[in-house]
């Protein structure tokens, strides 16, 4: 018995199909998946069951709910969505209300639902099914962590005591260990509700780890669905064996530039932010890194891994020089700095690659205007010299010369995060900081650009410090490795020795989160 | 902007063009009106509309379409010229508190609330009472009260872009932040400072038609929308028509600048533009 079924669904905005004859259906308590890349149409398809889809969409099919369509007026709509389908959206900062208690929030729910039952009674049950103290409910959501305030959405979801629920992207912007944390609640909740599950994700692991069966979907139509080991396991279609492989880490190139001298060493360096109040009753300032050291050697491929909030960007930025350290100091190559100090001519060997792809280029600069800025840092270069040195950069990143004409929107993520690297690359620096390279990307992509980086060090000599808390692709790209907690180096060691022998109670938290391998 | 955003935005199209055929109208006045507007004639005072004066004449006799013409250009040039003085003034100090913060940010927001706390009138006497009433003083007047208004949206707009990344990679290419603020923080505002001004300029013509009423503001033989105001507002139960034509005209600048205002900012603003596809990207 299908609790879902979804007949031809054809959805355009004006002329522009976005989903194309999709035929579905979810079985009564199945946990489902639906995989695919950005814009392949998987968040529409959700929409769509929840009847959320914006006004200027046009829908042609049908989508039957247990047997009925769904409800054309949207008074009824609402209490269905209410009722009978729970949704949990990517971002919850921005799905719950910021002015209201998230205890209220999940009251208000049940009041909308008309469940039955004391709020009183009911919320704190809710609240221990997803793993938060009663004292979260009296929170504001801006008072609660990423992985908690994504357990109160899904508290809230619960609420009505849904048959559905639809759960979007709900870990891509956790970490790891939280990721794994809520993705293992889901499955519980799921259980023991006897619940079924749409879950949506370009993370192939989180899909295979939590459901049953799945769906590919490419371009707004489906390429395949399956039982989850035969899908992924077996792939029929060459759009879902490229994602599976995209899934899996890339070896690096074995023919590597020998490890040298400390290119940078981190001496003891400690960095404090101020907090509010006045004079003597100001509160004791918060330490984000507290007396870090390491060096890093020539052409060696270093990472900083840790959770959210341990210190490791407050570190990155420092090393670059956006931000000066409180204590103690750096030192890059004979030059010793404490951060913004760090004279224009040595700044030229350090490059930054943000996490964001998005937020990284000013959208109304010409790319080639945004790559060409730090060609300033070596003092006054002829045009043709200029030029050349745009040229081999983005050839260098396998972009096009004529793509230097074109403005940041024109691109998608993963090309935007070529030309980054172009940026840092074009004053030729001796060190790269790569702060969460991939993270922002989608699964299809981050192999290519992880291989374009494993690529570039080769060949051009760099220094690599990774900042990241995705172990595996550290496995694949680094030398060595630190964990970070709290301000702290708690760790250090070989990826494979590390992996396999975590000490720190951090470290196995880590590799504890780690999913499994696809088939 | 181009044709498609302006089909889009009904309001937009409907207020430029009417900002349009004002504007047009006022500068027509410095080439040609029906009649020259100081041409004082008693015999032909109070003529009712029609005939060869199309709107009539008010109580000296002068052709009430030919002062119409001459008074818009006067509120378009003052509230314009107002705003330009905001904007030159106001953006680079809002600018500069987001680039440099800390005691710039802190001497700019109090220069701004200090101007904020004396309302356009109060500034206008008292310039009129330090150099006597005129055109001038009018735009000075409401050019000051402009500029905390703009120093406060380049603020707001340059510091939520301060905080993105390519501003970070700005300053790792080595600009000093005059230059950051300039390169990055003013285009990415731009939009925002437009939609103000158009904005302001509604607002200024408004102020300047109040500043002419009380008689701070442009002065005879010149005329503006407020002053024929003041110059009918004791014949209003007599021939209430030459307060309707000056009255009647401001309402519909003003409505017209609001219309083009709401429309740029729909047009303009990047989080609006995403064509109700918010969350729709995966």
């Amino acid at each position: 018995m299908a609790l879902v079924e979804i007949e031809g669904l054809n959805i355009a905005f004006g002329a522009r199909r976005v989903i194309d004859g999709l035929t579905l259906r979810i079985g009564k308590g199945e946990r489902f998946g639906l995989i695919g890349e950005s814009g392949s149409g998987k968040s529409l398809t959700a929409l769509a069951i929840a009847g959320l889809l914006p006004e200027t969409a046009q829908v042609e099919g049908s989508i039957r709910f247990d047997g009925a369509p769904l409800p054309a007026s949207e008074r009824a709509m609402a209490r269905l969505r209410g009722k009978r389908i729970g949704m949990v959206f990517q971002e919850p900062m921005t799905a719950l209300n910021p002015l209201m208690r998230v205890g209220d929030q999940v009251a208000e729910a049940m009041r909308l639902t008309e469940t039955a039952g004391a709020p009183q009674i009911e919320v704190p049950n809710l609240f221990a099914e997803v793993g938060l103290e009663l004292a979260h409910a009296h929170r504001f959501p801006h008072q609660l962590s990423g992985g908690q305030r994504q357990r109160a959405m899904i508290a809230m979801a619960l609420a009505g005591k849904p048959e559905l629920m639809i759960a979007d992207e709900p870990t891509s912007a956790l970490d790891v260990i939280t990721q794994r944390k809520v993705l293992d609640l889901i499955a519980e909740v799921c259980t023991r509700r006897q619940m079924t599950l749409l879950f949506i994700s370009h993370d192939i692991k989180a899909v295979g780890a939590l459901c049953a069966r799945v769906a590919v979907m490419q371009a707004g139509r489906l390429v395949e669905q399956g039982k989850t080991a035969a899908v992924l396991g077996a792939p029929r279609v060459d759009y879902t064996r490229r994602l599976v492989a995209a899934s899996r880490m890339p070896k690096r190139p074995p023919a590597r530039p020998p490890i040298g001298t400390p290119l940078l060493s981190v001496e003891g360096v400690t960095r404090d932010y101020a907090q509010g109040g006045l004079l003597w009753w100001r509160e004791k300032p918060l330490r984000a890194v507290d007396g870090v050291r390491f060096a890093v050697g020539k052409a060696e491929c270093l990472a900083i891994v840790g959770p959210s909030g341990c210190g490791k960007t407050t570190l990155a930025r420092m090393i670059v020089g956006l931000d000066t350290a409180t204590a103690g100091q750096m030192r890059l190559g004979e030059t010793a700095y404490r951060g913004t100090d760090l004279p224009p001519r040595r700044r030229a060997d350090v490059s930054l690659v943000f996490q964001d792809p998005f937020g990284s280029f000013d959208p109304r600069m010409t790319v080639g205007d945004s790559i060409g800025e730090p060609l300033r840092l070596l003092g006054r270069i002829g045009a043709g010299e200029r030029r050349a040195r745009l040229v081999e950069a983005i050839e260098a990143v396998g972009m096009e010369t004529a793509m230097l004409e074109r403005y940041p929107h024109e691109f998608s993520g993963g090309q935007r995060q070529r030309l980054a690297i172009a940026r840092a690359l074009v004053t030729r620096p001796r060190l790269v900081v790569l702060d969460e390279p991939v993270s922002a990307l989608d699964m299809s992509v981050r192999g290519e650009v992880l291989a374009l980086l494993a690529r570039l060090q080769a060949d051009h000599d760099l220094t690599y410090v990774i900042i990241s808390h995705d172990l595996d692709m550290i496995g694949a790209m680094a030398d060595r490795v630190l964990v970070m907690d709290a301000g702290r180096i708690v760790e250090e060691g070989r990826p494979a020795e590390l992996f396999a022998h975590p000490q720190h109670p951090l470290t196995r938290a880590l590799m504890a989160a780690r999913l499994p391998e696809v088939a | 902007m181009s044709w498609r955003h302006l089909t889009r935005h009904p309001s937009l199209t409907i207020g430029l063009a009417m900002t349009l055929v004002f504007a047009l109208t006022g500068l027509a006045s410095l080439v040609w009106t029906p009649y020259p507007i100081g041409d004082i004639a008693i015999a032909r005072r109070f003529l009712a509309p029609g005939g060869p004066h199309w709107l009539g004449t008010d109580h000296l006799g002068r052709d009430l379409f030919s002062l119409v013409m001459s008074g818009t250009l006067t509120s378009f040039v003052i509230a314009a010229l107002a705003v330009a003085i905001g904007i030159g003034i106001g953006v680079p100090m809002g600018l500069a508190a987001a680039a440099w913060g800390g005691p710039v940010e802190w001497v700019v927001l109090r220069i701004s609330d200090l101007t904020f706390a004396f309302p356009a009138v109060i500034v206008a006497i008292l310039i009129t009472t330090l150099s006597g009433p005129g055109a001038l003083n009018a735009i000075v007047a409401i050019g000051v009260f402009n500029i905390p208004v703009f120093a406060r949206v380049a603020r707001g707009g340059a510091l939520s872009i301060a905080t993105l990344d390519f501003v970070a990679a700005a300053r790792l290419a080595g600009l000093g932040k005059a230059a950051i603020a300039l390169k990055h923080l003013l285009p990415n505002i731009l939009s925002l400072v437009i939609v103000q001004g158009t904005i302001q300029l509604s607002l200024g013509i408004l102020a300047e038609a109040g500043l002419s009423y009380i008689g701070l503001g442009t002065q005879p033989p010149a005329t503006s929308l407020g002053l024929m105001l003041r110059d009918a507002q004791s014949l209003f139960l007599i021939h209430p028509w030459l307060s309707l034509v000056p009255g009647l005209t401001i309402v519909a600048i003003v409505i017209a600048l609001n219309l083009a205002g709401d429309g740029l900012r729909d047009a303009l603003d990047p989080r609006l533009r995403r064509e109700g596809l918010s969350h729709g990207a995966g």
